[in-house]
């Protein structure tokens, strides 16, 4: 399989995964809360290809995306989500609370940065070679811990990459009525160099991610990506107060599925969905049917 | 400081610090102003920062971040060990503690620890006034996860029981996250053994949560069979100790005094067990009264005993600030007259 059509499966994957996941909410197979990434797959995919054995991820409520990118196997996130003893975490921590090798999420906004900035510490003071990949939203900026962080995280140089997702909707609040002053400047006051992209397109998110890693990597110091993105679905199942046409509008441009798929030859686009539908649809059933088939 | 044989609660923490540095590579220092020549406010780390150059940090004026961040190192392998300077600061952490330590090893599913030692001086008498003054301990007890720990000036033999005994073991031993609950007026006080308890009878109980977290009995030497069980911790249990020699000598009330160095999770048995045969018991903290470690020091023995607890009684501070001005400090706060005052009304 080609780069191009490795990509496509990833993003798809995710899609799928969490397309699944909401038509089974409606259908009583999953309970509780969850926080969708539809939109968002290109961040998650485009930062975590580059990472290797050792790295670390931090994520935060929304981080199915970033689960699966990482390798995650979405079985045991769908048994997670099912609450079964065979999930991630037993089935105690849920939507928003993996940890499965070095992925760590948790769902209180700020603390996962401290989480991410002390494993960084963690590892240069071990010399361990591992770097720390945290993704946050603008939502988190308006939490202190984040700058107490951050003030750290220059101080001591930590080997650590801040992937501020920048989707400009706190749960319903637009970051219009959020936050003030300039996003980059928060980190570059601190002495994190950061880098922008306004895109949803992997092709230009992850040769970007990638450079910044590098950088961590060998200078052993942090860098933010700030990527201003699009979260075309609500912030958990059905909360969205943006206008229907807004909501068109943004999944027209800013899809980074359609926008990718487009540069696909029609024979592997289809036999990529085709593969991708079967796989996550596999790992539903295998899901379900695990544990006894019981919940 | 590390060779000879410490002599208060102050010399034993900073060695029970030492040899945590010592004895575990993993373990490293965090605080506001820890490093020397200033060794922190209250001089706990006095001399680590110089014979363990790179593993205490002074860190920046960022409780929250520096707690969350020792969960992130304790989730890669470390044994981080916090100094909040002044206890009434841990408000500032109480996210970190509440939301992530304390749930790091339930949430994920068994699958890792969270080894964080945070260590704080609380507690009032020095006139530092209604920000740095306060007891906040009950805050924290009873949070699922979370062992709380008190240190007293006294060990059951030379080795076992010492605030820097409990403190090193807690640090090295425990893989839960612990609040290290130190008073300012300890660190002063003279450690002492049993040997030198002199008037006093000492025996230490239980070990819990796989550490030695002695929970201590004392009792005047030959006195009569205790007719009143007082219970009390840290420095609050030094001048409760003060009260159970008076009531003796000044009105031949015979009491036994039992002083935990584990707080939480509660395992109150062998309180409840004294309190059994006594059937009085007072409760006494320097903390505020409603909800407080006396509240469920008395209903666990309530729901244990029932009516052979006969008469039972909290004292504590007055649920108000604590002020600046030493004499309304005084009234604020229990002491001595305050323990034999109430003893006497309850008998």
């Amino acid at each position: 399989m080609d780069l191009n059509a490795r990509l496509y499966r990833q993003l798809l994957i995710i899609r799928q995964f969490e397309t699944v996941l909401l038509e089974h909410f409606k259908t009583g197979v999953f309970a509780g809360t969850t926080h969708t990434s539809l939109g968002q797959e290109a961040n998650a995919v485009g930062v975590l290809s580059h990472l290797t054995e050792n790295d670390i991820v931090v994520s935060n409520h929304r981080c199915h995306g970033h689960f699966l990118a990482y390798g995650g196997d979405p079985q045991a996130l769908f048994a997670e989500l099912m609450g079964k003893p065979s999930g991630v975490c037993g089935g105690v921590g849920g939507s928003q609370h993996l940890h499965w090798r070095n992925f760590y999420s948790s769902g209180v906004q700020g603390g996962t940065v401290a989480m991410a900035a002390g494993m960084a510490l963690a590892e240069k003071r071990a010399e361990s070679g591992a770097i720390v990949v945290d993704f946050m939203g603008d939502g988190t900026l308006g939490e202190g811990i984040v700058y107490e962080c951050l003030n750290m995280i220059g101080l001591w140089q930590l080997p650590i990459l801040i992937v501020l997702e920048n989707n400009r909707i706190a749960q319903t609040t637009p970051s219009s009525l959020a936050v003030a002053g300039s996003i980059p400047l928060r980190f570059t006051t601190f002495g994190i160099p950061a880098a922008e992209i306004d895109s949803s397109d992997i092709l230009e998110i992850q040769p970007l991610a990638g450079e910044l890693i590098q950088q961590v990597r060998v200078q052993f110091a942090p860098r933010a990506l700030i990527i201003s993105t699009a979260r075309l679905g609500s912030h958990s199942k059905g909360d969205d107060t943006r206008s229907s046409d807004e909501l068109a509008a943004l999944w027209q441009t800013r899809d980074p599925i359609v926008i990718h798929s487009a540069r696909l030859p029609e024979g592997i686009r289809s036999n990529v969905e085709h593969e991708v539908a079967s796989f996550i649809a596999d790992a539903y059933e295998a899901a379900l049917a695990a544990d006894g088939g019981k919940r | 400081m590390t060779g000879s044989n410490p002599k208060t609660v102050l010399d034993s923490l900073n060695q029970g610090l030492y040899q945590a540095l010592r004895d575990d590579p993993q373990v490293i220092l965090m605080g506001e102003d820890l490093t020397d020549p200033y060794g922190g406010a209250f001089k706990v780390t006095r001399g680590l920062s110089t014979a363990f150059p790179n593993r205490v940090i002074t860190t920046p004026i960022s409780e929250a971040g520096i707690t969350g961040m020792a969960g992130g190192m304790a989730l890669r392998g470390m044994r981080p060990v916090v100094e909040i300077m002044f206890g009434d600061f841990t408000t500032l952490i109480m996210d970190q503690v509440i939301n992530h330590l304390t749930k790091f090893s339930a949430m994920y599913h068994g699958l890792v620890n969270a080894s964080v030692m945070i260590r704080t001086p609380m507690g009032g008498r020095r006139g530092y006034g209604p920000t740095h003054s306060q007891t906040l301990e009950k805050f924290f007890l009873g949070a699922p996860g979370l062992t709380v720990l008190a240190p007293f000036n006294l060990m059951s033999d030379v080795s076992i029981g010492a605030p820097g005994q409990l403190l090193y073991e807690a640090i090295l031993k425990l893989n839960s996250p612990v609040l290290f609950v130190e008073n300012k007026l300890q660190y002063t006080l003279k450690l002492r053994s049993a040997a030198d308890l002199g008037e006093y009878s000492l025996a230490s109980s239980n070990s819990a949560e796989g550490i030695h977290a002695p929970f201590y009995r004392l009792v005047l030497q030959s006195a009569p069979s205790a007719s009143f069980t007082l219970a009390a911790y840290g420095h609050m249990a030094h001048m409760a100790l003060e009260a159970l020699y008076r009531l003796a000598y000044e009105h031949e009330i015979f009491c036994e005094l039992w002083v935990p160095t584990q707080l939480a999770p509660f395992m109150l048995t062998p309180l409840i067990e004294s309190v059994a045969h006594t059937g009085c018991l007072l409760a006494v903290e320097e903390g505020t009264l409603s909800l407080g470690w006396g509240a469920e020091v008395l209903a666990r023995t309530a729901e244990a005993l029932g009516p052979s607890l006969r008469k039972a009684g909290r004292l504590a501070a007055k649920e108000t600030v604590v002020p600046a001005a030493p004499e309304l400090e005084a009234e604020c706060l229990p002491d001595t007259e305050d323990i034999i005052k109430r003893v006497l009304e309850m008998v």
